[in-house]
């Protein structure tokens, strides 16, 4: 299959997947990472349903870390690769980012469709974001 | 939770899965939307064309769904002083973390990586501490 028409179809099913699972409303993801309020534990199941079906889809299109292919991916597809500051201190940042807008890239990505303000401010926020890293990181 | 609450987060993240074994079959590669999406800025890499088409069916996923006759709900409460702040957060720490709750909680996950897992326990760590924060504490 020509590698963008697959790229689009697997777009189209993640974007329609985190619709129906609510993942794109922020205030539902509130809702779930609010463990001291009415918590709401219906994300969690949407994950457990995601590794579920992408660990027994993997182990049929059985694909060694090698041939993945991502350049900063790399390190997460090979078993051993080491745990650095780097990771913990981005994950952390994301993490007060996501908790603040109830936003993570993907469902801030689909909501741009809303023509809501708020959405638009986030994303380019976040592309300024990924800018600033691509800037102070060059030429690693 | 609802029973259909349930059902709508036990399909989602089938399709979740599916989309990302999709990606993993036909293009040898992590469906990680930061790094999807913070490829198509410079420096640019060879061949990053099917960036932009995952970005564009992510996009359109939302009026697809509508036009199918369902229902997509967004709201959004903060002020946008805040979400200006938390996009250059999520920005610039899923790019040095180098993956966000795809590319490190769904794909890396699948397939045990010990970083995905460090990863995940981080964000939704501080997530979680935030949101106290500013629910409760604030």
């Amino acid at each position: 299959m020509n590698i963008n028409f697959s790229a689009f179809i697997s777009g189209l099913i993640f974007g329609i997947g985190l619709v129906i699972a609510q993942m794109t409303n922020p205030g539902k993801v509130l809702a779930f990472l609010d463990v001291a309020g009415n918590w709401d534990p219906s994300l969690a199941l949407v994950m457990a349903a995601a590794l579920v079906t992408l660990g027994f889809l993997q182990r049929l299109i059985h694909k060694p870390a090698e041939q993945v292919q991502d350049s900063d991916l790399q390190t997460c597809v090979t078993p051993k690769a080491k745990i650095d500051e780097k990771l913990i201190i981005g994950s952390a940042v994301f993490g007060i980012g996501w908790g603040l807008s109830g936003f993570c890239p993907g469902p801030a990505l689909i909501s741009l469709t809303s023509g809501l303000a708020g959405s638009y401010v986030f994303v380019g926020a976040m592309f300024i974001g990924f800018f600033v890293f691509n800037f102070l990181h060059r030429g690693r | 939770m609802t029973y259909l609450t349930v059902v709508s987060a036990l399909g989602g993240g089938v399709l979740i899965g599916l989309a990302a074994a999709v990606l993993l079959f036909f293009n040898n590669r992590t469906a990680g939307i930061s790094g999807i999406a913070a490829g198509i800025l410079p420096p640019w890499q060879q061949g990053g064309g099917w960036r932009l088409w995952f970005l564009a069916g992510l996009i359109i996923s939302a009026p697809f769904w509508k036009l199918l006759g369902g229902s997509v709900m967004i709201q959004i409460d903060a002020p946008l002083v805040v979400l200006a702040l938390a996009g250059l957060l999520v920005g610039y720490g899923t790019r040095l973390g180098g993956g966000c709750t795809s590319g490190h909680g769904i794909c890396g996950n699948a397939r045990l990586s010990v970083r995905s897992i460090v990863a995940t326990l981080t964000f939704m760590t501080t997530a979680g501490i935030t949101v106290f924060l500013v629910r409760h504490v604030a």
